[in-house]
């Protein structure tokens, strides 16, 4: 029974450590379906996890911080669709760009405003989201087995957590089953086909973009509003580019980048939960490692595990009509 | 009601400093096939991008069915009753069949509906025109030749009275363009127009009842089919009079150059590609190996060159064995004196985005002529470049050109001279006119029968079966990975269809 509601437990951070991967892995593959890579998700999800906590802290409104997210994530895309997609410059270069200019300009304006080492004051109350019981959760408890799993796995996570499971199936429909989602994996792997079937590629991608921005939005808001109370300085800490790994892993497909996901955030909650516990038979293993595991499985899983990875054709490729 | 479905009037197109088309004057009438020819850079293709709203024209009048149109991009086009077969298919590889149709055409945001009808119209679309194809099927597991049905199926689809098809038969073999052709006279049957962009003469005088020349962004003439001759075009096209037979004297056969025994070759997928093949090539002969595409040509060519490993069989070279079950070396194979002039240009014969001159030299780019150490000799590859620009005629004759700027003709000819002038015992072609222009085709000819004149030993694959006789002095057919009979180089055409088909002349005549 100990060993099972330490599963639980390390399930329930599992849950909570995947969040802001799903977010911004689902707002990844909105953008690269469309044939528009986008290495800047860290950036964007930094951004918005400032802009967030920084309004929130002012207005003392979540749902203003929620919004001012999003509106720096979604601004933050745009520029990357003008580089990438309107001026046709280099994707990677345009989001690495993205990445090192907002991971300076969140210290800096932090600094600036709050005088607190580039943090954002802590929030609480309504500033910031709360967990939410599911019904009965209370009631269930001791019931075992189901008691855990449903009031302590299940129940108490913040809305943003049910939102960003909700998304892998809305994204499922939204890309194979509506004429948007059509158009938009058309345009990632033939944008020649989109624009002779009398399609803009140009606009079709900047709406793949700006889903990126509003998905990278909810991601940084959970990071600032929800996770934790308040914006640190670079506190996305890598999440962008893991979501990047679990999107290539998932071979860009809602529902597998959803079990991918969850995989790198049970990594890292098994990480934090070994921290200075031996492990039976090895025995004591450097933190390090263990926060290295999710990089290394994606190279080990990529290399031969889980088959090719086939990105989508025209990704990376800005669209020029041919003469 | 007139029966003008397309008329262009003084269609006017720069791109900066080329002036691509100069006051175009077209008319297509309703129901025929109007060809359009002309060479490689002609401005063919940019007249038709036009037609259909990829570009705009500079200056000009557009009018369908009597009436002034403005065609600003595709989907006007496409709402005035356009269709465009491009050259290079416009679908999705990892879509099916169904999806491609539909893309653009949806009815709704939410595609259940417009998949049902979709599926409907595409019924009705195969039983009128006969034009078979799963709905269900992915695009990238289709031959090219049911692609291309696919592109006209969207076409039509999106209710296109006027059919344009740019080039469509440079993908197909034989057997598939005949198809095509099938299929092109029934839409015209049915009252549809269809304009046909095309180098290839043979195809005008089969399909079309009027044809349109185009030389330098001007339209030169246009003619009914009937009342014109493939001589009289091509002297139209190139504006000079051509040479459409090869002449050359009688083959003087010397020493066995290349000796290929009991070769082998299977693909990724372990299916045999090559099936036991044997042959000789002696110095001063050119060898054809005629077959309908995908019959283990490619496979043979790319096994003796080295490119792709042989699961069995020996090849002697100057009789000495190249490793063709093991580490045969490209580069080690040409210092030998076995040069190859790849099928497909674009993806082994060049880097495209090198420039002119760097290509010139690829594969002999370590010989000391071109640099010591790790360094290379810029001054004398350009030098080398330019002699062979001015050698083989190659336009614009400029070696720091990027190589993807030089039409499909000269992109060839920059390979021939790469591998014809050093002097090779054994010259390896595959398909050495493909995508190239009519001048261009005279002058490679040429070239190759002189090849042979000075004693190499030419190996040549081509699908084109009039190639393959006009050059060849003896002729291979290869059919399912395996050598079908030899004939000599005026065996009748119908004998080396048939082989060509599987099917064994001697043996019909038997029984």
């Amino acid at each position: 029974m100990d060993f099972f509601l330490s599963l639980v437990a390390i399930l329930e951070s599992t849950i909570r450590l995947s969040v802001p991967l799903l977010f911004a892995a689902l707002a990844g593959l909105f953008t690269e379906r469309a044939g528009v890579f986008d290495i800047g998700l860290e950036g964007k999800m930094l951004g918005a996890a400032f802009a967030a906590g920084a309004v929130a802290a002012v207005t003392g409104s979540v749902w203003l911080g929620l919004a001012a997210g999003i509106l720096v994530s979604v601004a933050l895309s745009l520029v990357h669709g003008y580089a990438a997609i309107t001026q046709r410059g280099s994707q990677i270069v345009s989001g690495v760009a993205i990445n090192f200019i907002v991971a300076g300009a969140t210290v800096i304006l932090g600094e600036a405003w709050f005088r607190q080492g580039g943090r954002t004051p802590a929030l609480s109350g309504s500033a910031r989201f709360q967990t939410i019981d599911l019904p009965f959760a209370d009631a269930l408890r001791g019931v075992p087995i189901i008691g855990p799993i449903y009031s302590e796995l299940l129940s108490g996570h913040f809305l943003l957590t049910y939102l960003a499971f909700a998304m892998v199936p809305l994204t499922w429909w939204v890309l194979y089953r509506t004429r948007f989602g059509l158009r938009l994996r058309a345009v990632g792997e033939n944008p020649g086909a989109v624009d002779t079937a009398g399609i803009s590629v140009v606009w079709m991608r900047y709406r793949a973009v700006i889903c990126c921005g509003i998905l990278t939005g909810f991601a940084g808001a959970y990071l600032s509003l929800a996770m934790t109370a308040g914006f640190v300085k670079g506190m996305t800490a890598g999440k962008g580019y893991i979501a990047l790994a679990a999107l290539i892993f998932a071979k860009w497909r809602p529902v597998n980048v959803m079990f991918a996901c969850l995989l790198f955030g049970f990594l890292d909650a098994l990480s934090i939960r070994l921290q200075g516990n031996p492990l039976p038979l090895i025995g004591q293993v450097p933190v390090q490692f263990m926060q290295a595991l999710p990089y290394l499985l994606t190279v080990i899983l990529l290399a031969g595990f889980i088959g090719k990875a086939i990105p989508p054709k025209a990704g990376g490729v800005p669209y020029v009509k041919e003469r | 009601m007139s029966d003008i479905a397309i008329e262009l009037k003084g269609i006017d197109k720069r791109f900066g400093l080329v002036h691509a088309n100069k006051a175009i004057d077209l008319t297509v009438r309703k129901g025929t096939i109007h060809g359009i020819i002309g060479e490689n850079g002609a401005g063919k293709s940019t007249l038709m991008s036009i037609l259909y709203g990829f570009y705009q024209a500079d200056s000009g009048e557009i009018l369908i069915d009597g009436r002034p149109v403005t065609i600003k991009d595709p989907n006007a086009a496409i709402a005035a009753g356009i269709g465009m077969v491009h050259q290079h298919f416009m679908l999705v590889e990892n879509f099916t069949v169904l999806e491609n149709v539909m893309l653009g055409a949806e009815d709704s945001q939410i595609l259940n509906a417009s998949i049902a009808k979709a599926r409907v119209e595409l019924k009705r679309l195969e039983k009128e025109y006969a034009l078979e194809v799963n709905p269900d099927a992915l695009i990238e597991e289709l031959p090219v030749g049911l692609q291309q049905r696919v592109e006209i199926l969207k076409a039509l689809y999106r209710k296109a009275d006027i059919l344009i098809l740019d080039e469509p038969t440079g993908v197909l073999t034989p057997p598939e363009a005949d198809h095509l052709f099938r299929i092109l006279a029934q839409l015209k049957a049915q009252g549809k127009t269809i304009i046909l962009i095309t180098h290839k003469l043979r195809e005008i005088m089969a399909i079309t009842d009027e044809v349109s020349v185009m030389r330098r962004g001007e339209m030169v003439a246009t003619r009914p089919t009937q009342a014109t001759s493939v001589e009289e075009l091509a002297e139209l096209m190139v504006g000079r009079r051509v040479l459409l037979r090869v002449e050359k004297g009688a083959a003087l056969p010397g020493a066995v150059k290349l000796k290929v025994e009991n070769l082998t070759v299977r693909d990724g997928r372990g299916v045999t590609m090559v099936d036991n093949v044997s042959f000789e090539l002696k110095a001063g002969e050119i060898v054809g190996i005629a077959g309908v595409a995908g019959n283990g040509q490619s496979e043979l060519l790319e096994a003796i060159s080295g490119i792709r490993r042989a699961a069995a069989g020996t090849v002697l070279l100057n009789g000495s064995a190249i490793d063709v079950t093991g580490r045969a070396d490209p580069a080690e194979l040409r210092q030998r004196g076995l040069a190859h002039v790849p099928e497909d240009r674009h993806h082994v014969g060049l880097v495209l985005k090198f420039e002119e001159a760097e290509n010139s030299i690829l594969g002999y780019h370590r010989e000391p002529t071109y640099g010591k150490g790790p360094f290379l000799d810029l001054g004398a590859i350009r030098r080398e470049a330019e002699e062979s620009i001015r050698k083989y005629d190659i336009r614009p004759p400029d070696p720091r050109l990027k190589t993807a700027n030089f039409s499909g003709g000269n992109q060839q000819k920059i390979v021939l001279a790469r591998e014809m002038e050093r002097g090779p015992d054994v010259l390896i072609i595959g398909q050495p006119t493909r995508g190239v222009d009519v001048g261009a085709i005279e002058f490679i000819h040429k070239r190759i029968i002189e090849m042979r004149d000075q004693g190499v030993a030419v190996l040549l694959v081509s699908v084109e079966l009039d190639e393959i006789r006009a050059l060849s002095d003896r002729i291979l057919v290869m059919f399912a990975g395996r050598v079908v009979g030899e004939r000599k180089a005026d065996a009748p055409e119908g004998e080396l269809g048939l082989l060509m088909a599987g099917i064994d002349g001697k043996m019909e005549a038997a029984q």
